[in-house]
């Protein structure tokens, strides 16, 4: 009997996404990603004595814009704290973060469910700081005689954005999830390179007896990457939840790890881990006062975000699941608007993008913004099928050249002589010889059975290498045979 | 107000702070009578006055996003009580 026939889950997540600027939130050191260790450092973020940190304006900027895009009311007034903690990976023994007055607050999005739209709802969303990276002497901290520190992360902006207990099902946890990623990354708030750590989880979970109207105890499981831990996060953390409960003991409210490999979450508990933050104002930054014209002049610029995406794909013929795929990722959404620039029939556009062209991409391991196909040329390529010139099935051969050399669909039709036997008089020739050759298959359609017809355009097909136009051929063969 | 020998063991621990018996009781006592000095601003009638963010009468000191140069990893490690290998090395954390 599944776990959740007797109980109900309770979930909500803390989201901290990278956002995409060049430097540091309080300092001119370069974001990128990996570095030599302890090279994009500086007194401010090493967090030495008598620096003053300065914030950098394309954070609230991205912040803002992020908020937007989530259903935010954007602050006008806001500020920032200090989060109070000793742990190496924070050079200063505390986070710049922001604690009651955040810069992003009760907003909401969109996830589909099997009963339809369910609205989630998001808290906040506030501005802080990335933390260090430690590297452990042994297999796990607690294992680990001396630990390693490289600031190069530490200072990188962070938004944190926490979601209200709204979902109740691991699948609305992974929609949600999913939501937010993709809003993130088309409004280029973040680069959202979840491989590179760009985009962490907080998992905060509970039961509750189906039918309780109170919450249960929850857990929260911290620093999560992937989807993909998320769900198996999930998972194991439900049943070892269910398991206490079912035996009349209580859920710990504590801070546990998920051990990937093990594929299990772990409790974190330590005496040493008083939690006790003890925020105050940080006096080292004066607050923020964000005028609306500021938030309206980034609304503005705010780009098409995949809801309004999907829906214009839809109206343009592409069924629900179609505008889905295709909107999933920006890149490929970006792609097939390009393409369809030159291209006028939207559906068949679809179906080569979802299809060959993403298990081209696939094969090759290459994401789409570094595809060897352009847009404009896939674009060609679909219209030569559209106007005849190459059947479909050519095309699936014409797709493969053109990723493989570059090269635009017109040149390898041409130079492999690919176009299409669309010529009345030569087909007649051929199909006058597949007639006499198929004498039984032309007695069974002339007896009725209409699938015989299939097989001697076939015959045709073949004949020509695949290049005979087949609807041609197919009205050719009725003509001649009745 | 009144500070407990529980406090100042609790405070002590998240600074992180190794005090002897004779310090818990002096500080027990000390912190006590500051807070009780503190405690005077409680008195004040602050009904119709807008919370202070900060002390300095400035708001939004931004710069721009421009990449500057970190400092050496040499000078960045100079200070530090140990290291290996370009890493900053910290004892056992939990």
């Amino acid at each position: 009997m599944s776990i959740f026939e007797r109980y109900e889950m309770v979930c909500g997540v803390e989201t901290h996404v990278e956002l995409a600027t060049k430097t540091k939130i309080f300092c001119g050191c370069t974001t990128e990603f990996g570095g030599e260790q302890n090279t994009h450092v500086c007194p401010v973020c090493l967090g030495l004595p008598g620096v003053l940190p300065v914030l950098n304006r394309e954070v609230v900027n991205l912040a803002i814009k992020a908020g937007l895009a989530l259903n935010c009311e954007i602050a006008e007034f806001s500020k920032f704290d200090r989060k109070n903690y000793y742990y190496p990976d924070l050079p200063k023994n505390y986070q710049t973060s922001q604690y009651d007055l955040p810069i992003c607050k009760n907003g909401w999005l969109l996830i589909e469910t099997e009963e339809g739209p369910k609205k989630i709802g998001i808290t906040r969303a506030h501005m802080e700081e990335d933390a260090g990276k430690l590297v452990h002497s042994g297999e796990t901290i607690t294992t680990s005689d001396e630990s390693y520190v490289d600031y190069n992360r530490t200072g990188v902006p962070l938004l944190e954005i926490v979601s209200e207990p709204d979902m109740r099902s691991i699948s609305e946890v992974l929609a949600y999830l999913e939501q937010l990623v993709q809003i993130l990354e088309y409004t280029e708030a973040s680069d959202c390179r979840m491989e590179q750590g760009s985009v962490r989880f907080d998992i905060n979970v509970s039961l509750r007896p189906r039918g309780s109207a109170e919450f249960g105890i929850r857990t929260e499981t911290k620093n999560l990457n992937s989807f993909s831990s998320v769900r198996r996060c999930l998972e194991y953390e439900l049943a070892r939840q269910a398991e206490v409960l079912d035996s009349g003991d209580k859920v710990i409210q504590e801070t546990r790890t998920w051990d990937e490999g093990r594929g299990m979450t772990l409790s974190l508990r330590s005496k040493e881990e008083a939690h006790d933050y003890r925020y105050f104002p940080e006096p080292d930054l004066v607050p923020l006062v964000i005028e609306r014209e500021w938030v309206e002049r980034i609304r503005r610029d705010l780009p098409e975000l995949p809801a309004a995406r999907r829906e214009r794909l839809q109206s343009l013929g592409l069924s629900a699941y179609d505008a889905g795929v295709i909107t999933s990722s920006k890149g490929l959404a970006d792609f097939f608007d390009q393409a369809l620039r030159t291209c006028p029939d939207a559906k068949s556009l679809a179906n080569w993008v979802m299809g060959d062209f993403t298990r081209l991409l696939k094969a090759a391991e290459i994401s789409v913004i570094h595809s060897p196909i352009a847009p404009e040329q896939l674009a060609q390529m679909v219209n030569l099928i559209e106007k005849g010139t190459i059947s479909g099935k050519i095309g699936k051969s014409v797709i493969e050249e053109m990723f493989a050399s570059g090269k635009d669909a017109e040149v390898i039709v041409k130079e492999k002589g690919l176009a299409q036997i669309s010529d009345e008089s030569a087909l007649v020739k051929i199909i006058d010889e597949v007639i006499g050759n198929n004498p039984a298959s032309v007695e069974d359609y002339r007896a009725g059975k209409e699938r015989a017809i299939g097989f001697l355009v076939g015959q045709v097909m073949k004949a020509t290498k695949g290049q005979a136009n087949p609807g041609l051929v197919n009205k050719l063969l009725k003509e001649r045979l009745t | 107000m009144k500070i407990s020998r529980k406090d100042v063991e609790h405070v002590a621990l998240l600074a992180r702070l190794e005090l002897t018996e004779e310090e818990i009781e002096a500080y027990t006592g000390q912190l006590d009578s500051i807070l009780e000095y503190a405690a005077m601003l409680n008195r004040l009638d602050t009904d119709n006055v807008e919370p202070t963010a900060h002390a300095v009468p400035l708001h939004n000191v931004l710069r721009t996003d421009e990449v500057r140069r970190s400092i050496e990893r040499e000078k960045a490690l100079q200070n530090a009580p140990d290291s290996e290998d370009g890493f900053f090395r910290v004892p056992k954390i939990v």
